[in-house]
């Protein structure tokens, strides 16, 4: 049979979307649990998501410092002991704190669960902040920041929020080695008792679900034993930089790490799932513009891309990308010009047709296993929203059209309202 | 445990099948046996840099992204010292583009003199931003020309130095891609919602019509024994110092690997390890310390790397770390803490398996160790090693003399 290698096989349209509804239930004390029970391995994932990322602290380095303590040593047990314990049932403990919220995560075969739950339970209600292992901490987390600002990157990253937010805003705010080093070990049992608590708390679990979970969740969590008041949601300003334009000089870099980008909304806005489709177009997947213009036909950069990231109370986009020193200049003329083509022209059909199926597949890949599940629904459950807000996005990716991208593109990609930083050495 | 078909096409390409039927994703994983151990020592970074050239167009598809992309699926690729893999998920109503894809560009490569320019390039930027531009970025391109002497894998998969890559001619590439892109030197997995017959009728249409090539015959040189202790110093603008050792060790395929991965299991894996526990916690001499061992198919590295905390030295560091191995090496490990390890074991390889794609990827590694089937008898393995095994190990490999050592000194 002679087969023709130049003709693309035969492309099927994407419309199976079955997404899974997880399962929901509430403990005693009021905590709700949402469980994606699929996958083939006897394992699962139990996280604990709390209202304590660092938009609730009062100094900075709080909410982080609370989280990662966590582990490190309990009313009953040593920093030591708990590890050992959690190491001898195989088991992973992640800790996470980010700007709205604090997460622990527990990973664990499910054999083992009648031990590892019990040791979750310790470190999420008993912590004790030892003074010892918090100086131990501080002398890491120092040490860490301080090769984490050698790094461009890093330094764009950190030095980015702060000119769309305001440097004391919680979503623009950055940890110095000042604030690590003028912090107060104190404050970290208040922290917890405020935030770490059941009325504060929802719980998360995917894999393949043991029949005794549900109870053996009930018995170490669903008691009245960790219950305090719901912490008050404080509101604070955005207070943007006046000037556009930053630099940072990095000598003897060899890389410039560029972020333009602006201030957005979060999920409600009624034109975020378009943004998310411009988004796609302009540097969220390989084929995008920005990758085409600055790797593929350029080859200024190992890599560029662009994000609009939701938070609970606004939303931003970015682009990034690290460039050599001595194409700094033209790779941000390149991105300026990428913008203000899609403020201009409309985008092909053939080029949208491609995103909206490059978006379809996305979707599917965001829904394959049962981590992905919950990850996927937990992000738009944080804005309120459930597998709704997912359709809705599935229908906006097949119906939207070029000029509606148009429009947003010049409400939203207007070169002129960008801010613009660049780390690395001077090269004019 | 994971179930799979296999069968080979007449041209040589070994297929594998893994039917999941709880997925709507199909993960495609092919592995060229390829790697930066084959390279010629003056084109190093060459097997990566070819990486990047299947992507800049093939006999009859000109780019490879764009019509992957219109279908939903997604790719990536790695090279590492022992291999090229080029991997995707696709949804499964348009599987058969990813066969298109793959078999043209096993079929026959088409790139341009300006693709071949640009991703020169961009290969030259990922020297920079990872290996250059990064504080302790060049450690191992050091370490790894101390440690070995002969062997291929004194250069690591980026290459020695940028100008190698800059230097790279067009028919050296073609000639590189002709001896080793060939279906007799490749392993192909397709793991989803597929059955086996599905998968052999689209293989052989798509592949079955692609030449045989000649098969590869691989004869690099064993690195020999190293007699006396090894040093150098670095010094760079970094703020702190930091230490590298690395110890000769078997290979992927001996026997007594197993006993050599719980070594370092043993010494650092978890905050429980040993080192973490003793020289991170109680002594605190490192602000993060790894005992991790290099995995190559070939005889490999064991390494011990750490950060210094400031103001300790690193004669001080490397005395409280030959008291640990000194331990390690005549005390056996007690019954606990030998079933923790290999619980971690057990545990990480359950964990391992959750996408369809990283299950796709692991059966074709343990294909070209020999059987895919390895991947459902690793625990056994694991579980069979005993307390004085891994003594003898350590004996045998964390001597002084066997030892390079990188001393990576902030100015």
């Amino acid at each position: 049979m002679m087969i023709n290698r130049k003709q693309q096989p035969e492309v099927n349209p994407l419309d199976r979307y079955r997404l899974t509804e997880p399962e929901v239930y509430t403990l005693t004390n009021g905590i709700k649990v949402v469980q994606f029970d699929a996958g083939t391995q006897e394992l699962v994932r139990i996280e604990f998501i709390f209202r304590a990322g660092s938009w609730f602290q009062a100094n900075n380095f709080t909410s982080l410092a609370t989280n990662l303590m966590l582990r490190e040593g309990t009313k009953f047990h040593t920093s030591q002991q708990l590890s050992d314990s959690l190491d001898f049932y195989g088991a992973h403990l992640e800790t996470t704190a980010e700007k709205d919220n604090a997460y622990i995560t527990l990973y664990t075969l499910n054999k083992h669960l009648p031990y590892t739950l019990p040791l979750l339970e310790e470190i999420i209600k008993h912590a004790s902040f030892p003074e010892s292992e918090f100086a131990i901490f501080v002398g890491k987390q120092r040490q860490m920041l301080q090769v984490n600002m050698e790094k461009v990157n890093f330094v764009a990253r950190t030095k980015f929020n702060p000119l769309l937010f305001g440097k004391s805003h919680p979503y623009g705010n950055f940890l110095t080695v000042n604030d690590i080093d003028n912090f107060n070990y104190t404050d970290l049992a208040g922290f917890h008792k405020a935030h770490y608590n059941a009325a504060n708390c929802t719980i998360m679990v995917a894999g393949k679900v043991d029949p005794q979970l549900p109870s053996l969740l009930s018995d170490a969590f669903g008691g009245s034993d960790w219950m305090d008041v719901k912490p008050s949601v404080l509101t604070f300003d955005v207070k943007p930089e006046t000037g556009k334009t930053h630099y940072l000089a990095k000598d003897n870099a060899l890389q410039s790490a560029i972020r333009i980008g602006r201030l957005l909304f979060d999920r409600h806005h009624e034109d975020y799932m378009g943004m998310k489709v411009l988004n796609t177009i302009i540097g969220g997947y390989f084929g995008s513009r920005l990758m085409s213009n600055l790797r593929e036909d350029k080859g200024y950069t190992y890599g560029i891309g662009s994000a609009v990231i939701p938070l609970q109370h606004s939303g931003y986009f970015f682009i990034s990308c690290e460039v050599g020193s001595d194409t700094t200049d033209d790779a941000l003329k390149q991105i300026e010009i990428e913008m203000a083509r899609l403020c201009i022209d409309l985008v092909p059909e053939t080029e949208l047709k491609l995103v909206r199926n490059y978006m379809l597949g996305s979707f599917l890949r965001g829904i394959d296993g049962p981590f992905a599940m919950a990850d996927n629904y937990r992000d738009v459950m944080e804005n309120g929203f459930g597998n709704d807000f997912h359709y809705a996005m599935l229908e906006t990716i097949r119906s939207i059209t070029p000029l509606q991208l148009k429009q947003l593109a010049i409400k939203y990609l207007n070169p002129a309202e960008m801010y613009q930083l660049v780390v690395g050495k001077e090269t004019k | 445990m994971i179930t799979f078909d296999r069968f080979t096409l007449d041209n040589g390409l070994n297929v594998i099948v893994h039917n999941d039927t709880s997925t709507p994703l199909v993960a495609v994983n092919i592995l060229y046996d390829v790697g930066s151990r084959d390279e010629d020592p003056n084109r190093t970074g060459f097997a990566h840099l070819f990486e990047h050239l299947m992507f800049g167009g093939s006999a009859n598809i000109p780019k490879y992204d764009e019509p992957l992309e219109r279908v939903g699926g997604e790719n990536n690729a790695f090279t590492n010292n022992d291999i090229t893999n080029y991997y995707l998920t696709i949804p499964k109503e348009n599987i058969e583009t990813a066969f298109w894809l793959e078999s043209d560009r096993m079929f026959d490569l088409a790139f341009s003199e300006k693709s071949f320019d640009v991703q020169r390039n961009v290969v030259v930027e990922e020297f920079r931003q990872n290996y250059l531009n990064q504080p302790y970025g060049d450690a191992w391109l050091l370490l790894r020309p101390l440690a070995y002497k002969v062997h291929p894998y004194q250069w690591s998969t980026i290459g020695k130095d940028i100008s190698q890559i800059e230097n790279a001619e067009m028919d050296e590439v073609k000639a590189f891609y002709k001896k080793y892109y060939n279906p007799c030197n490749a392993i192909m997995v397709v793991a989803g919602d597929v059955t086996t017959d599905e998968v052999r009728e689209l293989t052989e249409k798509w592949f079955g019509p692609i030449r045989k090539g000649e098969p590869l015959l691989r004869s690099l040189p064993a690195e020999p024994a190293q007699e006396e202790a090894r040093s150098i110093t670095a010094e760079r603008n970094v703020p702190f110092d930091s230490l590298y050792k690395a110890w000769h060790m078997c290979g992927r395929l001996d026997p007594e690997f197993y006993a050599t991965d719980l070594i370092s299991d043993l010494l650092s894996a978890g905050q429980s390890g040993r080192l973490y526990q003793e020289l991170v916690k109680k002594q605190q001499l490192f602000s993060d310390l790894n005992a991790f061992i290099s995995g190559d198919v070939d005889a490999g590295l064991f390494v011990i790397t750490g950060k210094l905390m400031k103001g300790v030295n690193f004669k001080d560091v490397e005395k409280a770390i030959a008291v640990q191995l000194e331990k390690i090496c005549t005390e056996a490990a007690n019954e606990t803490e030998l079933r923790k390890v290999k619980n971690r074991m057990e545990s990480m390889m359950a964990f391992s398996e959750m996408r369809i794609l990283d299950k796709a990827m692991n059966l074709a590694y343990y294909e070209l160790l020999g059987d895919a089937g390895l991947i459902n008898q690793i625990i056994e393995k694991y579980e069979q090693v005993k307390a004085s095994e891994i003594m003898e190990q350590a004996q045998k490999i964390l001597k002084p003399t066997n030892c390079s050592t990188l001393y990576y000194k902030a100015i």
